[in-house]
């Protein structure tokens, strides 16, 4: 288990240098000055040189790579060109929000996507199969922004239950909850509903059956601890992709998280900004990755032991 | 060395390639919600080519004395802010969600089949290559690399066909990959390298007719997921800009006037949900179709 997490942690390395390669060359090759684009007509030539001086713009593109990689192990992503503050300060005092979202909206789809699986695979075909199914189709389906607004309308300009955007309170969570939730809530339940029906098709469950178990019995105690493995595994991706994902989310009810600043940093043309926000990103979603694989192993003992068996 | 084919009427190939094109044809036939979500496909691409003549006004005409108007016999669903009618709007921003759909979908699969074959057939350096470069892109969260791309080349349809296509390349190769090295160790491929069948021509003569069922599959679930990028970096102000109209868009500026005409807002939206849920339904059947082992 140790030596498979540890080749795992060595083989994302590379792939997380490669992403910062990536990364670094789509944004630093924008055709024009990059300063001169933010600042548009309101900066003079000599203020313009100074910025470009101050963070080293002039120099070969391989230096400013290296720079960029050596700062970023050792926590620094540079300054915000508009706000001018140190870009990990403002990512990390934004990260808790979007923490939070990300928790509250993982909470609500595990909540009711695996208990919705769950009773769908058991009465498969059933008329409620078809309501969760449909249900969840639809949360794949939808459109997050139209959603969010959709919720809004409904809840919080014409039934007045909870306000609109912003980020005072709890209350402030449960739209934004709902809407990021709902779709991960529809995938976890569409996972837990085919991988419970493949475990019920097995022998030891038509054993478990034979000897006599109840049916309720045979599904808690034999059928879901196989059949919860890849629902596991799957929802630390889940996490990941839900707090690099929260970007929409974020905008529509100006919740002061990374996805807000990483639009924001768009918008006015901060490449630092930019940079630092969609790197914080990818690395939680490789974090992410990482975790579920371990789980993985963990969970299903198959998995190292044919690990085990090769070269 | 020389081959002998047996000299039949029908080769045997054929024989099997037309069943097995009957059988998924029947079997798509049979599943009720795919032929829903073909005829509404259907419609919508009939609207969005002659959305000119289908549709009942001009879509840039501005008139401002017709600003926010409710549902009419004249306008079916309203007017937005500049007096334009959403209907019209709507059609016009089916003809970008169905070329933005179909098109990145085809060259993210056209890069990946070839890289999947590659990859798999050829293994050693070629392979490890292929897949960091896969991994890096997979591990990439999709959103932000399509948002990185529209910062970096400027928010246009061409640019989000770029962006699209950079996303979505990587996971197809995996498929193909994958596909591939379980192919080359069947016998007809054994069979053809004997023959002294060059690579190029195993890879791609024998092995990639072989891919092609799960590239159907694959292609009519990436459209849904497309239009669905699209729409939301359109949303997001970094992909079609005013006055073109987008779907993503139009929720975009109607979102401003949701007290007013909540419809300006509501209407494209329900546009995107239909047709990404007809595309799943689409690419659901067909994938029942071609491969009923999928099935759950």
């Amino acid at each position: 288990m140790f030596k498979f997490a540890l080749r795992r942690i060595l083989v994302s390395i590379p792939v997380l240098i490669g992403i910062t390669l990536i990364l670094f060359v789509m944004l630093n090759v924008v055709p024009g000055d990059p300063i001169a684009l933010m600042m548009k007509e309101h900066a003079s030539p000599d203020v313009i040189e100074r910025v470009r001086a101050q963070m080293h713009l002039d120099d070969p593109l391989v230096n400013r790579y290296l720079r960029f990689l050596w700062g970023a192990v050792q926590g620094d992503l540079g300054n915000s060109i508009k706000l001018n503050r140190p870009v990990t300060d403002l990512i990390l005092k934004a990260f808790p929000n979007t923490l939070m979202l990300a928790v509250c909206a993982a909470l609500m789809s595990w909540i009711i996507g695996i208990p919705a699986g769950i009773l769908s695979a058991v009465r498969r075909d059933s008329l409620l199969d078809r309501f969760f199914m449909g249900f969840s189709l639809l949360g794949v389906s939808v459109p997050i922004f139209w959603s969010a607004l959709l919720l809004q309308y409904v809840f919080a300009m014409k039934l007045k239950l909870l306000p609109v955007s912003g980020f005072y309170g709890w209350q402030y969570m449960v739209l934004p909850a709902i809407t990021l939730g709902w779709s991960s809530a529809g995938v976890i339940a569409r996972l837990t509903r085919s991988s419970l029906l493949e475990v019920m098709r097995l022998d030891y469950i038509r054993t478990a059956r034979a000897k006599g178990l109840r049916e309720t019995r045979v599904i808690t105690r034999h059928a879901l601890k196989n059949a919860l493995i890849p629902v596991v595994t799957i929802m630390a991706i889940q996490v990941a992709s839900l707090l690099s994902g929260a970007v929409i989310t974020e905008a529509i009810f100006s919740i002061p998280g990374v996805g807000r600043i990483t639009v924001n940093a768009i918008s006015s043309r901060d490449m630092p900004l930019l940079q630092g926000a969609v790197l914080f990103g990818t690395v939680l979603v490789i974090l992410g990755n990482l975790v579920a694989d371990i789980l993985y192993s963990v969970l299903d003992p198959r998995i190292s032991a044919q690990l085990r068996k090769e070269p | 060395m020389t081959t002998q084919t047996p000299d039949l009427a029908v080769p045997p190939d054929a024989i099997q390639e037309a069943s097995f094109l009957r059988d998924t044809l029947h079997a798509f036939r049979g599943n009720h919600l795919a032929m829903v979500g073909l005829v509404f496909v259907a419609i919508l691409v009939f609207c969005a080519v002659f959305a000119p003549w289908v549709s009942p006004h001009d879509p840039y005409r501005v008139a401002l004395d017709e600003q926010l108007l409710p549902a009419s016999s004249t306008y079916w669903l309203g007017t937005d802010n500049f007096g334009r009618d959403v209907l019209t709007r709507i059609l016009y921003g089916a003809r970008v969600s169905l070329v933005v759909g179909i098109f990145p979908s085809l060259i993210s699969l056209a890069i990946g089949t070839v890289l999947g074959i590659l990859s798999g057939y050829l293994g050693g350096r070629t392979d490890f290559v292929v897949m960091r470069l896969a991994d890096m892109m997979i591990a990439f969260p999709s959103l932000l690399l399509a948002m990185v791309v529209m910062y970096t080349l400027g928010a246009n349809l061409l640019n989000i066909f770029l962006a699209l296509a950079l996303v979505g390349w990587a996971s197809v190769a995996r498929v193909v990959r994958s596909q591939t090295l379980a192919l080359r160790e069947k016998e007809f491929i054994e069979a053809a390298r004997a023959n002294g069948a060059s690579r190029t021509r195993i890879m791609f003569s024998h092995i990639f007719p072989n891919v092609v069922p799960t590239l159907i599959v694959l292609f009519s679930l990436s459209i849904p997921d497309a239009i669905m990028w699209e729409s939301s970096l359109s949303f997001l102000g970094v992909g079609v800009q005013p006055p073109e109209a987008s779907w993503g868009l139009l929720v975009a500026k109607g979102k401003e006037y949701m007290f007013q005409a909540p419809a300006v807002a509501i209407a494209p939206g329900i546009a995107i949900l239909l047709t990404v849920l007809a595309f799943n339904f689409i690419g659901d059947g067909l994938r029942d179709a071609l491969d009923p082992s999928m099935k759950d």
